[in-house]
């Protein structure tokens, strides 16, 4: 385990401890983690019965952890819910229903009354049907994100980790430039660079973000697999390099990147509601999205806080479940936790 | 392990011209800080089409990097390999990466040591055995397939339909092995390598896996090397053995002279550390005694001399040489029964 380790450290970032340096080790933790993740690593141990696989021997430790149902329970919900919420939504979210109760003197926010048990937007919107239907922008901001910036890491990771050398040198220092940038400070300066911010300057604004992060998860877990005996063993078959990287190495690599995703995702959920806090978000509220809803509390927050409490809460327990869930996966799949 | 020795009527292929011949040939590794390492040190040998020649030594003799280094897998950087290993007269250290992977697969074949790990583990076996086919034999997947079938069926893997579209993990370790040997097999190369194919399995599969090498080598008159500590290994499959000590070769004998009447005291070590059934269990092994850190250098000495039974003064002095009568080759100076004439030293042959 110890050499391949030491592969997935990058010899070049023994510079001073700061926080990229910090945020750069755990995302080499978590890609060392590939590189010992058959069940069989002990050479020689190998009896003759039928081995269990990874996922069947991980499956069979996350069945009994609470944190990790609990997580895929929250998902689980959120993301039914976002599916169904056009339905269950007692009212449209974009119909401006109680707008002639609002005043914006006396009362700019209605309050609850019968068919509407949270009140009001300022437009006099239905806020639980907003909730409700926010689940559904939510969840497609989040998934986007993550899959564009998994698709760029994936991209990015292949080369560096397929070629070593000066291809692998240059993808690795601009992933490093990224890193060392806070990724909040990142996704604002992407999205004011758009000229008009939309859904989809956020989705890529947060996107861009995540790349860095799979791309050097990656590389380190090709890194690993690059010794392993299996790729060794392709090489004696006059596999062709090609077939080696993308049949032989990166399927085997994509274990902690497929962990880390779930993980992004709850990122992606709350960069999204900061960034549309900070005003970069969807102008266009028709479609309501929680970190939207969120931002556009601001303004009665202090008379009536709980407009943002209420998306504010939605956005705490799903970033949560997509947390506990992804981090019980590390660890079920990480052998050194294992007992 | 004792294997029976099966006393097959197989055509004698001393006479054939060598398909494969390795002449000195020398592995460096470059270390950092240190005196560069040299793993192998003017080995030669030859092997011929349907002979089993035999690399025996312990681990870090240099048998592995020996099969690396014919392969062409070593490291680009690094390490230096010099002489030249010919098979059928292109020497493959000078044929360009590209031309080595057309070779490697279709030409040499290779098993390994570990069958779990050296299968791809996200891959189905069936897969793993046409990739082999289409890339050396121009087949489409779906042509690939029943030849696949059939290579599986043929190294005794029991319902082969089923087994094609499984994965490694739902096959024991001996089928894996077996899958293992199917692929390096599939297109039926000429040169086989075997890394110690039986170390990680247990000794019943172990003689089932050796009966299928030896029959399959047989039928389709492919050269073997095989590369084992095992000398159970060797007295059951190995037409030549070749004796290894500190990445140069000790002794070199057919078998039957070799293990009869063996001349190195590390032969003749490692044959008496074999435990035998025949003998009293109470008895203890006579195991060699030291490890290979006890080495002396060769470039000065004989490197066994400190754990060697028969050490003299002349062995921590000179160099022996290998010298050559007859079918066997020994390097010492003062042989076991002391019947073969003592080695020159390599001063004395300059």
């Amino acid at each position: 385990m110890t050499p391949t380790h030491r592969d997935a450290r990058d010899p070049g970032t023994k510079g001073p401890r700061g926080l990229g340096s910090r945020k750069k080790e755990r995302i080499d933790e978590l890609a060392a983690t590939a590189g010992a993740s058959g069940p069989v690593d002990e050479a020689g141990a190998i009896d003759d019965t039928a081995g269990v696989s990874l996922i069947a021997s991980a499956w069979r430790r996350l069945r009994r952890s609470p944190v990790f149902l609990v997580g895929l329970a929250i998902t689980i919900a959120f993301v039914v819910l976002a599916i169904v919420s056009s339905w269950l939504a007692p009212h449209d979210p974009g119909e401006w229903l109680l707008y002639d109760k609002v005043s914006p003197q006396s009362n700019p926010i209605p309050g609850p009354e019968p068919g509407f048990p949270l009140g009001a937007d300022d437009k006099g919107r239905d806020l639980l049907s907003r909730l409700l239907v926010g689940s559904r922008q939510t969840l497609i901001v989040g998934v986007c994100a993550t899959l564009f910036g998994l698709a760029g890491g994936l991209v990015l990771g292949t080369l560096a980790g397929a070629f070593s050398g000066w291809v692998d040198s240059v993808i690795m220092r601009i992933v490093d430039v990224m890193l060392s940038i806070p990724s909040l400070l990142l996704a604002f300066s992407i999205s004011a660079v758009a000229s008009r911010p939309s859904q989809w300057t956020l989705i890529i604004a947060i996107a861009i973000v995540q790349i860095p992060i799979f791309a050097r998860l990656l590389r380190g877990s090709m890194l690993a697999q690059r010794s392993k005996d299996h790729v060794l063993a392709a090489r004696a078959l006059g596999v062709k390099k090609s077939a080696i990287v993308l049949r032989h190495m990166l399927p085997n690599s994509l274990g902690p990147v497929i962990v880390q995703a779930t993980l992004v995702l709850a990122t992606a959920i709350i960069d999204a509601a900061a960034l549309s806090f900070l005003g970069l978000g969807n102008p266009d509220d028709r479609n309501p999205e929680w970190g939207q809803m969120l931002g556009r509390a601001q303004t009665y927050i202090y008379d009536h806080p709980h407009l943002a409490f209420y998306p504010a809460i939605c956005i705490i327990i799903v970033a949560l479940g997509f947390t506990l869930m992804g981090e019980s996966l590390r660890e079920a799949l990480d052998p050194k936790s294992r007992r | 392990m004792t294997t029976t020795t099966p006393e097959t009527a197989r055509r004698d292929p001393r006479g054939a011209e060598p398909l494969l011949s390795v002449r000195d040939l020398t592995v460096t590794f470059k270390r950092q800080g240190e005196d560069p390492f040299v793993a192998v040190d003017g080995l030669s040998f030859d092997v011929r089409p349907g002979q089993t020649v035999g690399l025996v030594g312990e681990s870090g003799c240099g048998k592995s990097v020996t099969s690396l280094a014919i392969m062409g897998l070593l490291p680009d950087r690094g390490n230096t390999v010099t002489g030249s290993v010919e098979l059928d007269g292109r020497d493959l250290l000078t044929l360009s990466n590209k031309q080595m992977r057309d070779l490697r697969g279709s030409d040499i074949g290779m098993i390994f040591q570990d069958p779990l790990s050296s299968l791809n583990p996200v891959v189905p076996i069936g897969r793993q055995v046409t990739e082999v086919l289409e890339r050396h034999k121009g087949m489409s997947r779906k042509s690939a397939k029943p030849v696949a079938r059939e290579m599986l069926h043929k190294v005794g893997i029991p319902d082969p339909d089923r087994r094609l579209t499984e994965y490694p993990h739902q096959l024991s370790g001996g089928m894996r092995q077996r899958a293992l040997i199917a692929m390096a097999l599939a297109c039926e190369p000429r040169m086989l390598i075997a890394d110690e194919p039986t170390t990680a399995l247990d000794v019943t599969i172990q003689a089932q896996i050796l009966a299928l090498l030896r029959e399959l080598v047989e039928e389709m008159d492919t050269a073997l090397i095989m590369i084992t500590h095992d000398l159970g290994v060797v007295a059951g499959l190995c037409d030549e053995v070749n004796v290894l000590y500190g990445g140069r070769l000790v002794e070199r004998g057919d078998r039957h002279p070799l293990f009869h009447d063996p001349h190195h005291p590390y032969t003749g070590g490692l044959l008496s550390s074999v435990p035998s059934l025949e003998g009293d269990a109470a008895e203890r092994l006579n195991p060699v005694p030291g490890s290979v850190a006890d080495n002396l250098p060769w470039t000065s000495s004989c490197a066994f001399a400190p754990r060697c039974s028969n050490a003299i003064e002349r062995c921590r002095e000179e160099t022996p040489a290998a010298v050559a009568s007859g079918d066997r080759v020994l390097r010492c100076f003062n042989p076991l029964g002391g019947q073969a004439s003592p080695a020159e030293s390599e001063e004395d042959r300059r």
